[in-house]
C-alpha cells in the first residue's frame, strides 16, 4: 500500500519550549498518503503539543514543515485548514452555545447572494452526520446532545475540512464501540482516497486495528517509528514507557468484604435510571458496565446526589439517609470523580495544588483553611503516588496534558480520604503505564477497606479490579455478576443480550 | 451554562405585548399611532446604542464608553458646525470615522494587550467625556438649516402619529444588525467568540479581527446614536447622556441576551428598548408617579429576566439527550 515514497507531510526538527520545560525536542514526523499514523506516548509526552505546533495553534520554536514538498508555515488553525489539514484537538470540543450545523460549518458556511444559506447548511449537516449513523436535528444547540455526539460532530467537521491530512487527538475517548466502528470506516474511506490520518489514542487495540505505522514520543523526543505489522503491543508499550509492563490480571483475593456500608433499595430517578438495589460493603469494588448512555454515569450521579433520586430508600451504616445533594455526600465521606473533567471537574485557571485540595477544603469549610505545610504534604504525596507530570504544582491545571489533568482530579478525591469513592471512567485518556498504576491503586484502596463504585467502558479493567459487576442497559440494571462469572465474555454477553436479572 | 435562547426572546416579546395591553387598557390613547411614533423617536438614540452593545455583549465583552461617546459626538458636531462652514453630512462622516476608530482602538487594546473589556472601556468612557469637556463645557445649540430639513422629514400616520427619520434609522439599524449577526460569517464568529474564545480560535475564527470589528461597530453605532441625539435635541452638551451605557446594557439583558456572551438575539434588544420606553410612557400618562419609578421598574424587570435566564439554563441542561436516543441503531 505504501510503495509511493513521496510523503504528504514531513515535519523535521520541531522544537517547542514552555517556561521551564522542553515540550518537544527536535521531533520528526513523516506522513505518507493513504496511511493511518498513530502517535503514541505517555501522558505529557508531547503528543498534543506536537499537533498544536504543526497546525499553528502554538507558535513552534524550531523546525520545518513540508506539505507535498513545499514548505508551509501555518500561523494558526485557519491557515492549516486552508492547507487541507483538518484537526480535532484534544479537550477543546466545539461551541456548546451554537447549533449543530453552526458548529459543523463555522468559517466555511455555504453562501448564497452574499448571505449564509441556512437551508443548505442544515440539509448538508443532516447528510454528513448520516454517514456517522447520527440522525439529529441540526438546528438544535450542540449542548443539548451528549458528549459522544459532540465528539462525532467534531470529527465530522475535521473530516470535511481536511483535504490532505486529518489529525485526531484522542477522538474515541468518549465513544462506544459502535461509534468507533463508524469513525474507523470513515477513516478507511479517507485513506483509500489517499489522505493521511494521524491518530492519537491510549487504546492500543484500536491502534493495531486501524493504524499502519506508529511514532512513539517519550518526554518530548521521538523514540522510534515502527511499522505495526512488524511489532507486538508489548514492544510498543516498552517503547513508550522505556520498560516492560506486567499484564494486569485479575487478583484472586476478592474473598472477604466487610460490613455493608451503603444500602440502596428501589433507588432511581425517572427518566434517568430505573430503580435498582445496591448493597455496598467495605473493601469491595462494584464495577458498573454498559454501553454509553446505558446509565453508568446516571447511577453515579444519583448515588452522589448530583441529581436527587425520586424513588427508593438509602441507608448508610444502617441509618436512613437522604442523599439529595453533593454537599451531604461530601460530609458523609463520599467522593465522586466525574466523567467529564472539562465541565464538571477541573478549574482551569487555578493551580494544580488548589485543584487537588479543593474538595478537602470544601469539606472542612472555607472558614477553616488548611495549613500551608499540610497542603504541600498532601499535594506532594499524590503527585508522587499518581506520577503526575508537572513543572510545578503552582502552574494552572489547564496547562497539564489531558491525562495528567485526569490524574490530578483523581488526587483531589483521594485527598478527602473518602469511605465510599465513586469513579466514573477513571482511566479515560490515561496512558498504559498510569493505567496499570490506577488499577493497582484501586486494588490498594479496596484492601485498605474503602468501598468503591467504578464505572468504566473498558471490560478488561473492570475484570481486573471488580468484586462484583453490575451490568446496565438502557438505563436499567440487567444483571449482577460475581466471583467466577466476572470475565470479559460474560460482561459483553450480558450487555448485548440484556439477560434479565437472575 | 446553556439555555434555549429562542424561548428567552419569546418571553421578552410576550412581556412587551402584555405591558402594552395593560397600559392600553388603562389609558386607551396608548394604542394611538402617536404614542407608537413617539416611542420610536424618543428611544432612537438609545436603540442604536443598544444594537452596538448587543454585538459587544454577544462577543463576550462589554462597552462602558458609549454614553460618553454620544455626549462627545453631540459637542463635536455642535462645535464644528459653529466654528467651521462644513456641511453637516461631512461632519457626520468625520465623526463616524472618529468613533469607529476609537471603538476599534479599544478592541485592539482588549485583544492584543489581553486587558479586560470592562477596564479598557471604562478608561474610554473617561477619555471621551473628558474630550467633550475640552471642546466645550456649556451646552452649544445647533442652528444649521440642514438640521431643520432633517427634522422636517416626517411621515404623518393616520391617527396623528409623526414618524420621524431618526426612528426609521434605528429600525433600519436593527434590520441590518439581524442580517449581519445571523446571515454572515462575521455574525456567526461573534457568537463563537462569545461562546468560548479558546475554542473559537482552534476552530479557525479570526479572533483579533472579530474582536476589533465588534468594538468598532459599538463605537460607530454610538457615534450614529450621537448624531441622532444631536438631531433630537438640536444641541451638544458634554454632561448629556450620563449612564446611557447602563440603559443599553439593561435593554440587551431584558432582551434575553446572556451577559456572558454567545447567546441572544438583537431582535430581543429591540423589544427590550420598547419595554423600557413603554414603562416611561406609562409613567408620563399616569402623571402622579415620579419618573424615578422608571428606574425601579426596570431594576425589577432586570432582576426577573436574570432569574428567568437561570431557570431556562437549568431546564435545558437537564434535558440533555443521551447518545443512545438519537444514534440510529444499525
Ligand atoms: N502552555 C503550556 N505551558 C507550560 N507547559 C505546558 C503547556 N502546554 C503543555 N505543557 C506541558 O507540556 C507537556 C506535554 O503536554 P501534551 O499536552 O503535549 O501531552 P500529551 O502527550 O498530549 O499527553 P496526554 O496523553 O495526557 O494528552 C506536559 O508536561 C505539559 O504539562
Ligand atoms: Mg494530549
Amino acid at each position: 500500500m505504501r510503495d509511493q515514497p513521496k510523503p504528504v507531510l514531513r515535519a523535521r526538527g520541531i522544537d517547542k519550549f514552555f517556561a521551564g520545560a522542553i515540550a518537544l525536542d527536535k521531533v520528526d514526523l513523516t506522513l505518507y498518503p493513504g496511511e493511518v499514523h498513530a502517535l503514541l506516548g505517555e501522558n505529557g509526552a508531547g503528543k498534543s503539543t506536537l499537533i498544536k505546533s504543526l497546525t499553528g495553534a502554538y507558535h513552534r520554536d524550531g523546525g520545518t514543515i513540508e506539505l507535498d514538498g513545499t514548505e508551509i508555515n501555518p500561523r494558526g488553525p485557519v491557515e492549516s485548514q486552508k492547507h487541507g489539514i483538518g484537526t480535532v484537538y484534544q479537550e477543546v470540543n466545539l461551541l456548546e452555545n451554537m447549533s449543530v450545523s453552526d458548529n459543523l460549518f463555522l468559517g466555511w458556511q455555504p453562501v448564497k447572494r452574499g448571505m449564509l444559506d441556512h437551508r443548505q447548511m442544515h440539509r448538508r449537516t443532516r447528510e454528513i452526520l448520516k454517514g456517522y449513523g447520527l440522525d439529529i436535528d441540526p438546528t438544535q444547540l450542540l449542548s443539548s446532545y451528549s458528549i459522544a455526539i459532540q465528539q462525532v460532530v467534531a470529527i465530522a467537521r475535521a473530516v470535511e475540512l481536511s483535504g490532505k491530512v486529518l489529525i485526531l487527538d484522542e477522538p474515541t475517548a468518549s465513544l462506544d464501540r459502535e461509534e468507533i466502528e463508524l469513525v474507523f470506516s470513515v477513516v478507511r474511506n479517507l485513506t483509500a482516497r489517499g489522505m493521511a490520518v494521524v491518530f492519537i489514542t491510549h487504546f492500543l487495540d484500536q491502534v493495531f486495528e486501524i493504524s499502519d505505522r506508529a511514532t512513539v514520543l517519550r518526554n518530548g523526543c521521538v523514540v522510534g517509528t515502527r511499522k505495526l505489522s512488524d511489532v507486538s503491543q508489548g514492544d510498543i508499550v516498552e517503547l513508550m514507557l522505556g520498560h516492560h509492563l506486567e499484564a494486569t490480571k485479575r487478583k484472586a483475593s476478592h474473598a472477604s468484604p466487610g460490613d455493608t456500608i451503603l444500602s440502596l433499595k428501589g433507588y432511581g430517578k425517572r427518566g434517568m435510571i430505573a430503580p435498582f438495589d445496591l448493597e455496598l460493603r467495605k473493601g469491595e469494588v462494584v464495577g458498573l458496565a454498559g454501553l454509553l448512555g446505558s446509565g453508568r454515569t446516571e447511577t453515579c450521579k444519583v448515588i452522589f446526589g448530583v441529581v436527587s433520586a425520586d424513588h427508593g430508600r438509602a441507608e448508610l451504616r444502617g441509618q436512613p439517609i437522604r442523599l439529595n445533594s453533593p454537599r451531604i455526600a461530601l460530609e458523609k465521606r463520599f467522593g465522586l470523580c466525574p466523567e467529564d473533567r472539562k465541565t464538571d471537574g477541573i478549574v482551569g485557571d487555578l493551580s494544580v495544588r488548589e485543584n487537588i485540595i479543593l474538595s478537602l477544603q470544601a469539606r472542612q469549610g472555607w472558614t477553616r483553611p488548611l495549613k500551608r505545610s499540610r497542603i504541600n504534604q498532601i499535594v506532594d504525596e499524590y503527585v508522587k503516588a499518581l506520577d503526575i507530570r508537572l513543572a510545578s504544582p503552582n502552574m494552572p491545571i489547564r496547562l497539564l496534558s489531558g491525562g495528567n489533568q485526569q490524574k490530578a482530579l483523581l488526587a483531589r478525591w483521594l485527598a478527602t480520604e473518602p469511605d465510599i469513592l465513586i469513579l466514573d471512567e477513571p482511566t479515560r485518556g490515561i496512558d498504559v503505564g498510569a493505567h496499570a498504576e490506577i488499577i493497582s491503586l484501586i486494588e490498594r484502596l479496596r484492601e485498605q477497606g474503602m468501598a468503591l463504585i467504578v464505572a468504566s467502558s473498558e471490560m478488561e479493567e473492570l475484570v481486573a479490579y471488580s468484586s462484583r459487576v453490575l451490568v446496565l442497559r438502557d438505563r436499567r440494571q440487567v444483571r449482577e455478576l460475581g466471583g467466577e462469572e466476572i470475565t470479559t465474555e460474560r460482561i459483553v454477553k450480558s450487555i448485548s443480550q440484556g439477560e434479565s436479572a437472575a | 451554562m446553556m439555555r434555549s435562547p429562542r424561548l428567552a426572546l419569546y418571553i421578552t416579546m410576550a412581556t412587551f405585548v402584555l405591558a402594552f395591553l395593560i397600559g392600553g387598557s388603562q389609558y386607551p390613547t396608548m394604542f394611538s399611532s402617536r404614542v407608537v411614533a413617539n416611542l420610536l423617536t424618543d428611544n432612537a438614540f438609545l436603540g442604536l446604542t443598544a444594537v452596538g452593545m448587543t454585538f459587544v455583549i454577544l462577543s463576550g465583552g462589554i462597552d462602558l464608553s458609549v454614553g460618553s461617546v454620544i455626549a462627545f459626538s453631540g459637542v463635536f458636531l455642535a462645535v464644528i458646525l459653529r466654528e467651521t462652514g462644513i456641511h453637516p453630512l461631512v461632519a457626520f462622516a468625520l465623526l463616524l470615522m472618529i468613533t469607529t476608530a476609537f471603538g476599534g482602538a479599544m478592541g485592539s487594546i482588549i485583544h492584543y494587550l489581553e486587558m479586560p473589556p470592562f477596564i479598557v472601556t471604562l478608561a474610554g468612557m473617561f477619555l471621551m467625556r473628558g474630550l467633550a469637556y475640552v471642546l466645550s463645557t456649556d451646552s452649544v445649540p445647533i442652528t444649521h438649516p440642514f438640521y431643520d430639513t432633517i427634522q422636517d422629514v416626517v411621515w404623518k400616520a393616520p391617527g396623528g402619529g409623526r414618524f420621524r427619520l431618526i426612528g426609521g434609522i434605528m429600525i433600519l439599524a436593527y434590520i441590518v444588525a439581524m442580517l449581519v449577526l445571523h446571515r454572515t460569517r462575521f455574525g456567526r464568529n461573534v457568537y463563537a467568540l462569545g461562546g468560548s474564545s479558546a475554542t473559537a480560535r482552534l476552530m479557525g475564527v479570526p479572533i483579533a479581527r472579530t474582536t476589533i470589528t465588534v468594538y468598532a461597530i459599538g463605537g460607530g453605532l454610538a457615534g450614529l446614536a450621537g448624531i441622532v441625539y444631536s438631531i433630537y435635541t438640536s444641541a451638544g452638551y458634554s454632561l448629556a447622556t450620563v449612564g446611557v451605557e447602563l440603559d443599553a446594557i439593561a435593554a440587551v439583558v431584558i432582551g434575553g441576551t446572556l451577559l456572558t456572551g454567545g447567546s441572544g438575539y438583537v431582535a430581543g434588544t429591540f423589544f427590550g428598548i420598547l419595554i423600557m420606553g413603554l414603562i416611561q410612557t406609562y409613567i408620563v400618562f399616569d402623571g402622579t408617579l415620579s419618573s424615578w419609578w422608571t428606574k425601579i421598574v426596570i431594576g425589577g424587570l432586570l432582576f426577573a429576566f436574570i432569574m428567568l435566564q437561570k431557570a431556562l439554563g437549568w431546564a435545558t441542561t437537564r434535558g440533555r439527550r443521551p447518545a443512545s436516543d438519537s444514534a440510529t441503531q444499525s
